[in-house]
């Protein structure tokens, strides 16, 4: 066996490849599944948190940004840990993979947040003094006048913040969720054999490179231009 | 001042603080259904702040503002409701950049008048027809000229058949070749018998069409009376200052 081939055997093992990619193609299920639920739970918790966060009321919004802050400084893995090893000591034994979606949907509500946030408070003062000026209510003119153009502002940090946060399911693999590295890595130790963290690595192109292209492409889209 | 006609504004005693700014410093302006009263004085002397309490985008600190009959401070007050016979134009538009010009001027015809969006459109483009811009109604303020634009935004106000406007600087921001176009919109709408409050610096609109002209300074009304009185020859030597200062211009 040259090196070049023994690289090839334990790498790129056609047997061990040929066993496993079923496991691997179920764990990119899983991953889809749970990304899917982190992004539509986080981004829909975080705006509304902003929007409750324009009311401006004191004591909620002290509340709202230390909760936020403490959510956006706390490594991912930690979070997941506390949920799933934490939650069982109050009688609550949430799975794996509810402890991942957990953990992942209040990062990304806390970042998402802050962007929504901040795109609310882009928007000029003339906007809103313009469409009070006319009869608007506070919520007519926050939610007609005002978030549109947020939101504007904030798809492209949106974007890139999502992505971010959905490559975390892979920390599921800690708390014993099957998505693609837990799967792959679950075979790795069956099989004695690096090759299937290869058919992982594959998967996660294969499932974020037209995430990352697509989200490229919405950046470029909504660059705001007056 | 002789006041034949109803009043339209009644504020008096208007005070404004910003922490310890003190902003206004006991104001009293009335106008008169139909009148036109143009309000001048130096930067920062309070006039867009009086203007902005006229419709309570201020909260004033002290006194009573009465506005077509409804007191605009109490409590009990729809403010919104009474916000739809104020109408407020600004120095920079403040156009919804993310809507059509009809889009602009229908919003509140929908959402605060509650006509059912055909009605809406067809106010909308009538108030888009009267300030010359109906074959604009499509396009969004960033393909409008600053003329255009502020016309439009004229238009979002007169469509809610407001009983006063507003002005704050309407030509402040405008290239010099465009003003006149806005002036000219600012004249019929007088003509028409509209009430207006004007700050402006446009004083020859102000001899042309202006019943009375307010001169403020540091928070108080100074000096009024008609526009060639108060031009041609003010009593206090405030406002002989600003005057011959800008006439220098
Ligand atoms: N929201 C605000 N907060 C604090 N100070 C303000 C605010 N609005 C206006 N002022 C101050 O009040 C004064 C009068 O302002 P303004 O009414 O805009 O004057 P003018 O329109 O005559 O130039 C200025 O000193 C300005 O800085
Ligand atoms: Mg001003």
């Amino acid at each position: 066996m040259t090196g070049w081939e023994r690289f090839l055997d334990t790498f790129f093992n056609a047997r061990v490849m040929a066993k496993y990619w079923p496991d691997i193609l179920y764990g990119m299920v899983v991953t889809v599944e749970l990304a899917v639920l982190v992004v539509i739970s986080g981004i829909a918790a975080g705006l509304a948190l902003a929007l409750l966060r324009a009311l401006g009321i004191r004591v909620f919004n002290w509340l709202l940004i230390f909760v936020v802050d403490v959510l956006r400084a706390l490594p991912p893995l930690v979070i997941i840990v506390l949920i799933y090893f934490g939650l069982p000591s109050v009688d609550i034994v949430p799975s794996g993979f509810v402890s991942t979606w957990l953990a992942l949907a209040l990062v990304l509500m806390a970042f998402s947040e802050e962007i929504f946030w901040a795109g609310i408070t882009a928007v000029p003062r003339g906007q809103w003094e313009a469409a009070r000026s006319t009869g608007l209510s506070f919520i007519q003119t926050l939610l007609g006048v005002v978030m549109p153009q947020a939101l504007r502002l904030t798809i492209p940090p949106l974007t890139s913040r999502t992505i971010a946060i959905t490559k975390g399911t892979a920390l599921g693999s800690v708390v014993a969720v099957s998505e693609i590295l837990g799967q792959a890595s679950s075979a790795v130790s069956n099989s004695y054999n690096p090759s299937p963290l290869m058919l992982g690595a594959a998967a996660y192109l294969v499932l974020f490179i037209p995430v990352v292209v697509a989200g490229r492409w919405v950046e470029t889209r909504f660059a705001w231009k007056r | 001042m002789i006041v034949e006609a109803p009043l339209i504004v009644e504020a008096r005693g208007i005070h404004k603080h910003f922490g310890a700014l003190h902003v206004l410093k006991g104001v009293d302006l009335l106008v008169a259904e139909r009148e036109l009263v143009f309000v001048i004085g130096p930067s920062g002397s309070g006039k867009s702040t009086l203007l902005r309490c006229l419709n309570r985008l201020e909260e004033p600190s002290a006194g009573s503002v009465m506005v077509d009959g409804i007191d605009m401070l109490d409590r009990r007050t729809d403010i919104n409701r009474a916000r739809q016979r104020i109408g407020m134009v600004f120095q920079s538009f403040n156009l919804y950049p993310h809507m059509t010009a009809l889009g602009n001027v229908t919003l509140a015809l929908r959402k605060v008048a509650q006509k059912p969006r055909d009605e809406a459109e067809a106010l909308g483009l009538a108030a888009l027809d009267r300030v010359g811009l109906r074959d604009r109604a499509g396009h969004t303020p960033g393909q409008l000229s600053g003329g255009q634009a502020q016309r439009v935004a004229i238009a979002r106000a007169i469509a809610l058949e407001p009983r006063v406007m507003l002005f704050d600087e309407p030509t402040s921001s405008l290239d010099p070749e465009l003003v006149g176009s806005v002036l000219a919109v600012m004249r019929e709408l007088r003509e028409s018998g509209m009430t207006m409050v004007v700050v402006s610096h446009e004083m020859g609109f102000a001899r042309a069409a202006a019943d009375r002209v307010v001169f403020m300074d540091d928070g108080l009304i100074v000096e009024q009376g008609p526009p060639a009185a108060i031009f041609a020859a003010p009593q206090q030597a405030r406002t002989q200052a600003f005057i011959s200062q800008i006439q220098r211009h």
